[in-house]
């Protein structure tokens, strides 16, 4: 069973001054362009694993340590970040 | 310390902050809204949610999301938190937790799953269950912001019992159409016995795709994805279709 990409708002919110999940994320083994927020993200893991709505690979992991983050993002090709307009 | 400028804190890093419970009200035998104070909060948008972490003498810690119920007044926050039979954190807020004890918080969080009082299209709310919080905040900031925008919600819950906010559901804002689904015991002389949302109920309760609306929907994961392929079977873009599901792990 998963959630989604809206859940590791909190835990990206703690690295990125950005938001994330509002992120568009184009997936390195289909092609598919998904906002951040609609991965579906596993946590029965030793931290977040999130995965393409449409292939099911893997996208985006993130491990959070004592005194460090890990965030793996091989699976994603890009991520195309909204920025406030000036 | 400077607040943002930007409500919602769409810019800046995050950290946990000490809030204190200020009251509460209980809105069903196991659903309690939390009234939290928590200093400088920089105001956030309809849809957003808090992470709410919890310590134990022993250093153990359990962490967990919950939805803003509505807009902040001033510093205070509203948390509506279902109690899980099998949970671990929301027996303790919703059952041990008082009038005064500090909890960690960590928000608001989320950009996506938000609506903004300036958005103009009409708008379709779904929910499943206790998914109706963050969908709640959007018609009390409808309210608060005096937005005439056409909203319907369509409230999938258990029983009569299980409703949340039932009082304020009863009278909804002028422009707002409410209505439901039981799943498991219906009103006295309700139409039909107790049954899932169906794609009739989708599309009675909704839009017509050609109107373009917006729509949110919330619930546990089967439901969301359910309801998300009946919207889009039914027509609407799958981009104005915005979901949230909850996890396995909620409690």
């Amino acid at each position: 069973m998963h959630e989604d990409g809206n859940a590791m708002a909190g835990p990206l919110g703690e690295i990125f001054t950005m938001d994330v999940t509002s992120a568009v994320e184009r997936c390195a083994g289909c092609g598919a362009a998904n906002p951040v927020a609609q991965l579906r993200v596993y946590r029965h893991a030793p931290g977040w694993v999130a995965r393409c709505p449409a292939c099911e690979q893997v996208v985006l992991r993130l491990v959070r340590g004592p005194d460090a983050a890990w965030l793996d993002l091989t699976g994603a090709l890009s991520l195309r970040i909204p920025m406030p307009t000036r | 310390m400077a607040r943002a400028a930007v409500p919602g804190r769409l810019t800046g890093r995050l950290a946990w902050r000490v809030a204190t419970l200020a009251g509460y009200r209980d809105e069903t035998p196991t659903a309690r809204t939390l009234v939290l104070e928590v200093p400088g909060w920089p105001g956030h948008l309809a849809g957003q949610h808090v992470d709410v972490r919890l310590t134990a003498e022993d250093g153990y810690r359990a962490q967990r999301s919950y939805s803003l119920a509505g807009p902040a007044d001033g510093d205070r926050i509203e948390l509506t938190v279902q109690r899980l039979p099998d949970g671990e954190v929301s027996p303790y807020l919703t059952e041990v937790y008082s009038v005064g004890d500090p909890v960690e918080v960590r928000g608001p969080v989320g950009g996506w799953f938000i609506w903004r009082p300036t958005a103009t299209e009409p708008v379709l709310l779904v929910a499943g269950g206790s998914g109706l919080v963050p969908l709640m905040a959007m018609l009390r900031a409808r309210r608060a912001a005096g937005s005439r925008v056409p909203f319907r919600l369509i409230y999938s819950v258990r029983s009569p019992a299980d409703v949340l906010y039932a009082d304020e559901l009863r009278r909804p804002q002028p422009g707002v159409d409410v209505s439901y689904v039981y799943t498991r015991q219906v009103p006295e002389g309700w139409r039909t016995p107790p049954r899932r949302i169906s794609v009739a109920d989708v599309n009675s309760g909704g839009w017509p795709p050609d109107f373009e609306p917006t729509c949110f929907v919330c619930g546990p994961t089967g439901f969301v994805e359910a309801v998300a392929d009946m919207l889009v079977a039914l027509g609407h873009d799958p981009s104005r279709v915005k979901t949230e599901r909850f996890g396995p792990t909620g409690g």
